[in-house]
């Protein structure tokens, strides 16, 4: 398929960018949306132009590193899948594909679509950890009783790959999903209870720091995140809290 | 009540108007909680909109979310537009009556016992104002639509949210029309 792409150039964090059209042929429908930016760089890179600068590292989907805005949606069309792993079968022969970098205060560009997530870190920095020794002397996995249901939320929120998607998608750019998620992994089981309180309030007040916007339950990030993660998160967050706000 | 009866809305208009627990305990409180209510919309607002310093040039916002979801700081400003104009409609005039004149009294020169019913027909015999008067509860029916349901879920109340979905899109349909039916009633009917 011949397709045309509108891409966000910017050459560095301090320039200003701009759209910029490129025409790409003979793109098959089973390549990867980055193999197709990977065909166009090719092209550019053969004519002595700047190849465009993109995240990616796994491409199976697992790592979190992708982090395009696809035709308005971040990591394009699909559902429950990252840029890495959409594919050019969700396009049609023809189309025009605007491709822009996540967009946030938080996550400022680097250069045309990569942009800085270090806020996330900085954020699990404040708690998004236990402080379980668990190294030498693990206990067996059955001598603390936890409920099926119990492990089986938090495994769904310890799925969250902290690709941002959820706070490219929300109108406010709000980054509540991927704290609730990283709280709920946690909270819901016994190792977690320890800081759980302190957990809450520093992961929170980092979020606010680093300039996220507030959750105004549109649900938007639940639809677009790659791993399904659910806004119950977001609704257990508030109650951890407000808990310890207590 | 002003559609069934234009003496028992005079009369439960009256007891509201001139009730002190009314007057000086929960008028406040609801007076306070709108403006609380809007003061931190519009806080919201431009916090979330600082969050997002460049806009995209494409965003497909209705591929994941409702229009009212949004939307809620527009609907809002409509329905605190409606607000002002109510306030000015009846608000005002009532406090100016009963706090500044001292008329406690309910009633008016040329009118036959209380007057509320009466300036409640003047108020709505305006075609231009009748239908403001819908267009706010139009946006009040949107502002609900998204508002109910996502109260439940920012106090952290997940489980309630999705059981509620449909009592919430109930609500904001039923409350809104039935504003609406008192405006037009009255316009069509005086």
């Amino acid at each position: 398929m011949n397709l045309t792409l509108k891409i966000w150039r910017q050459k560095d964090s301090s320039s200003k960018g701009q759209m910029v059209d490129y025409k790409v042929t003979e793109i098959s429908e089973h390549m990867s949306f980055l193999e197709m930016i990977d065909v166009l760089n090719e092209g550019l890179v053969a004519k002595g132009e700047e190849p465009v600068a993109f995240d990616h590292d796994c491409r199976e989907g697992i790592c979190g590193m992708c982090s395009m805005y696809i035709n308005g949606e971040a990591h394009g069309p699909d559902r429950g899948v990252t840029t890495c792993q959409l594919h050019m079968r969700m396009f049609k022969d023809g189309d025009t594909i605007t491709i822009e970098p996540f967009r946030a205060a938080a996550f400022p560009v680097i250069k045309d679509l990569v942009v800085d997530r270090s806020a996330f870190d900085r954020i699990q920095h404040a708690g998004g950890y236990i402080s379980v020794n668990t190294s030498g002397n693990t206990q067996d996995a059955n001598s603390i009783p936890i409920s099926k249901q119990a492990a089986d939320t938090a495994m769904d929120a310890a799925t969250c790959i902290g690709c941002g998607a959820c706070v490219a998608t929300c109108k406010n750019s709000s980054a509540m999903l991927f704290v609730g998620a990283k709280v709920s992994q946690y909270a819901l089981l016994p190792q977690g209870q320890v800081e759980a309180a302190d957990r809450v309030k520093n992961m929170v007040a980092q979020m606010d720091l680093e300039g996220f916007g507030n959750c105004t339950n549109t649900g938007a990030c639940e639809v677009e995140c790659p791993k399904g993660i659910s806004l119950d998160n977001i609704a257990r967050m508030n109650r951890e809290l407000m808990k310890a706000s207590i | 009540m002003s559609v069934f009866s234009a003496d028992l809305f005079n009369e439960v208009s009256h007891f509201m108007g001139t009730n002190p627990v009314v007057q000086f305990a929960l008028q406040p409180v609801l007076i306070f909680g709108v403006v609380f209510h809007f003061v931190m919309g519009f806080i919201l607002e431009l916090q979330n909109t600082r969050a997002r310093n460049v806009s995209y040039a494409k965003n497909n916002g209705g591929a994941n979310s409702t229009w009212m979801s949004r939307n809620m700081i527009w609907s809002g400003i409509a329905i605190l537009a409606f607000i002002i104009l109510h306030f000015i409609d009846f608000w005002f005039p009532e406090i100016n009556t009963k706090f500044i004149q001292g008329d406690w009294s309910g009633t008016m020169e040329g009118v036959e016992g209380f007057r509320y019913y009466e300036e409640l027909v003047h108020k709505f015999m305006h075609p231009a104002r009748v239908a403001a008067y819908v267009i706010a509860f139009v946006f009040l029916g949107l502002h609900l639509a998204h508002g109910f349901t996502s109260a439940f879920q920012s106090v952290g109340a997940a489980s309630l949210r999705k059981k509620l979905e449909k009592v919430g899109l109930a609500y904001s349909i039923i409350i809104p029309l039935g504003f609406i039916f008192i405006a037009l009633f009255h316009h069509l009917n005086h």
